[in-house]
């Protein structure tokens, strides 16, 4: 069964008398373990589409399912709970907590979201900062490491609950094309280890080269699907 | 749990400036209330004490219906030898009683063989009335601290008017209840401080001249004031007394006797009463300040952290959640304000209480105000402070709960 499958997804927003149509009748499915990304210019859709699937918004026509739920059969609650669970976010700001630690932000989702214990948190959480080569950092502040070392924080943290997809908005536009790749490629190695299915947005198709599913966005609607290399890159 | 107590805690630390700005403002608050209202009881059970100590008593017991003419001390409204006894069988039985003192009142003419004014007399049994008003013998300037069969104490406003010393010998002349006059004579034993309000022409004599004066055949008092064992138990043993003295009816089916506090006797009881008036109002504008100044920095807490809270909603985190956090830092801010405010407390308390701030109640000079820290009001106050604060804190709490997180994480 597919992870995510989408039919005649629409979004809608109505701007007092304006209809703005953010996505028309969006098709596609996405399999388990897979690594997809959503490219197209800013305006066409991509946050819509990510908010979608990451159950914060609702679509006005059309059915989602998600991990077998249909996502707008979630009551504001449940949503949470069922992103908690299934989900992990990475932002194009981060969005790190100032106030807690490298290691404490990793930790955090686990401490609102899942009841796991203690010893079984620490080993999770410094594994997966080794992983991401922030092992090293686990004890400073957000304010003092650099932009592409906090979104390898922020990839560690979505996946420290073990969720089974996680959702990555434009998560290098706010990084140079080196660190960006970086950033991709322990997506991409984290997606290998763990069998994670990672969605990312861009609007930089250069960055995309080694995903294995890249659709094309424009105006709302998907204009192409290609497969790229489906290997790392290096 | 324990860990959203850490981020709030964090939280409060990372703006240190306005946290601290915040819970001084609820510590200074919390101080002025608490020096406020100790000093103010203070005050106040100096006043009392001095009203029911030097004269008064905590409790009189009349007959039906004296009270309604007790500025003229009607003695035709008297206890009886019966009466009495019944009043001293229910007192005698009742806990909670210290003493009390049978009083006969009543007006009269004092010469000096040269001028002639009015005088209160009160005719009590020595030792009864010291039990009842500790603080007569204190009151006496000049003269003896007991009263003697055949001497008076005398009130200074007389006194001083009349031009009579201790030792001199003076006349009082009464009506007593059927019409007829009688005079006698008295040595003045002691010249008394008056007492504030009334009662400040009193003059005292032994009972038994009171009834040969009066020409009483039998034992016959106008009152009979209490002193109880604890001053706190006012209401519960008045109400007890009354009760116990209730199934005594006169012939129109009307109770005997009428139980009054000390509330009913004197008017300072309307500035004992206004003191708690005023206590209330302060602890009122305390609420508003806890209230303004935590839900002010509560509202730009949650404004300055959309993004933060869109995350947090975001990643999983229920809006139960997110409204505890907020919650428990509004109720750091107040108990931080608290705790500082206490501290603060003590110390404006103990400097008071070491440079003995003195002050003067009517003719009473230099009674010393020692106010106490009761740990009833800084509970009370404390569990204010910190409930407002987690309320001030409660409506932007919500907001924040109720964010969504595609909207608090666009913003910017
Ligand atoms: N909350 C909203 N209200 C109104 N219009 C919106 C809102 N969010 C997005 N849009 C519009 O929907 C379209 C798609 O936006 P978006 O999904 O953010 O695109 P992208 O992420 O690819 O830049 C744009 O025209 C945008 O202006
Ligand atoms: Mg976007």
């Amino acid at each position: 069964m597919s992870l995510i499958f989408a039919q005649d997804l629409t979004k809608v927003y109505a701007l007092g008398e304006q209809r703005v149509e953010a996505l028309r009748s969006v098709n596609f499915a996405v399999e388990p373990s897979s690594f997809v990304s959503f490219v197209g210019p800013s305006g066409s859709g991509k946050t819509t589409l990510l908010n979608l699937i990451g159950c914060m918004d609702k679509p006005t026509s059309g059915s989602l399912r998600v991990a077998g739920i249909d996502t707008s059969s979630l009551s504001r609650r449940e949503a949470a709970e069922f992103r908690g669970k299934n989900l992990g976010f990475i932002f194009q700001d981060f969005n790190l907590m100032s106030v807690l630690t490298v290691y404490e932000n990793v930790e955090y989702p686990l401490l609102v979201v899942q009841n796991v214990s203690a010893a079984e948190r620490k080993e999770r959480i410094l594994t997966l900062l080794d992983t991401v080569g922030m092992l090293d950092q686990k004890d400073k502040h957000p304010d003092q490491i650099s932009g592409g070392q906090k979104q390898r924080v922020a990839v560690a943290r979505a996946l420290v609950t073990n969720p089974s997809l996680v959702l990555a908005d434009e998560p290098t536009a706010n990084l140079d094309s080196k660190t960006a790749f970086r950033v991709i490629d322990t997506m991409h190695k984290m997606k290998d280890e763990l069998g994670v299915t990672f969605i990312f947005s861009t609007h930089d198709r250069k960055i995309v080269g080694e995903v294995e599913t890249i659709y094309t966005l424009t105006d709302g609607m998907i204009t192409g699907k290609a497969s790229g290399k489906g290997g790392g890159h290096v | 749990m324990f860990k959203l107590v850490k981020i709030a805690l964090r939280n409060l630390l990372r703006y240190k400036r306005r946290t601290l700005l915040t819970s001084s403002l609820i510590a200074v608050g919390v101080t002025f209330v608490l020096v406020f209202v100790s000093s103010s009881s203070a005050f106040k059970n100096l006043m009392i004490s001095q009203i029911t100590d030097s004269m008064l008593g905590h409790i009189q017991i009349h007959k039906q219906g004296y009270m309604a003419s007790i500025d003229s001390l009607p003695l035709t409204l008297n206890l009886d030898q019966k009466d009495i006894e019944k009043l001293e069988k229910a007192v005698n039985s009742m806990s909670g009683i210290k003493a009390y003192s049978p009083r006969i009142k009543f007006a009269g003419m004092f010469s000096n063989f040269m001028e002639t004014t009015n005088i209160r007399v009160n005719g009590v049994y020595p030792d009864k009335e010291e039990a009842v008003a500790p603080l007569l013998p204190g009151r006496v300037k000049q003269g003896e601290k007991v009263i003697k069969k055949g001497e008076m104490f005398i009130p200074e406003l007389l006194a001083k008017g009349m031009e009579v010393k201790v030792g001199d010998t003076i006349v009082v002349i009464a009506t007593n209840r059927d019409g007829s006059v009688n005079g006698k004579q008295f040595r003045v034993g002691a010249v008394i401080e008056s007492v504030t309000g009334p009662g400040g022409r009193d003059g005292y004599m032994h009972i038994e001249d009171a009834m040969e004066m009066l020409r009483m055949d039998q034992m016959e008092v106008s009152e009979v004031a209490i002193r109880l064992d604890d001053f706190d138990k006012l209401h519960s043993v008045s109400a007890a007394l009354d009760a116990a003295l209730s199934d005594q009816l006169n012939k129109a089916g009307k109770p005997v006797f009428d139980v009054r506090t000390w509330e009913d006797l004197s008017p300072f009881y309307n500035v004992s009463r206004m003191i708690e008036v005023m206590t209330f109002f302060i602890r009122l504008m305390l609420i508003a300040i806890v209230l303004i100044s935590v839900m002010n920095v509560m509202i730009m807490a949650v404004y300055e952290r959309i993004r933060e809270i869109g995350t947090m909603a975001a990643i999983g985190t229920k809006p139960g959640k997110i409204l505890f956090l907020f919650l428990i830092e509004g109720f750091f801010l107040g108990l931080t304000g608290t705790l500082v405010g206490i501290v603060f407390t003590c110390a404006v308390t103990y400097v008071i209480n070491a440079v003995e701030i003195s002050f003067n109640f009517g003719r009473q000079i230099g009674l010393v105000l020692s106010p106490r820290l009761e740990p009833g009001q800084i509970f009370l106050i404390s569990g204010i402070v910190i409930l407002v604060s987690i309320l001030a804190a409660l409506q932007p709490a919500y907001k924040a709960s109720r964010m969504e997180p595609i909207n608090a994480l666009r913003h910017v």
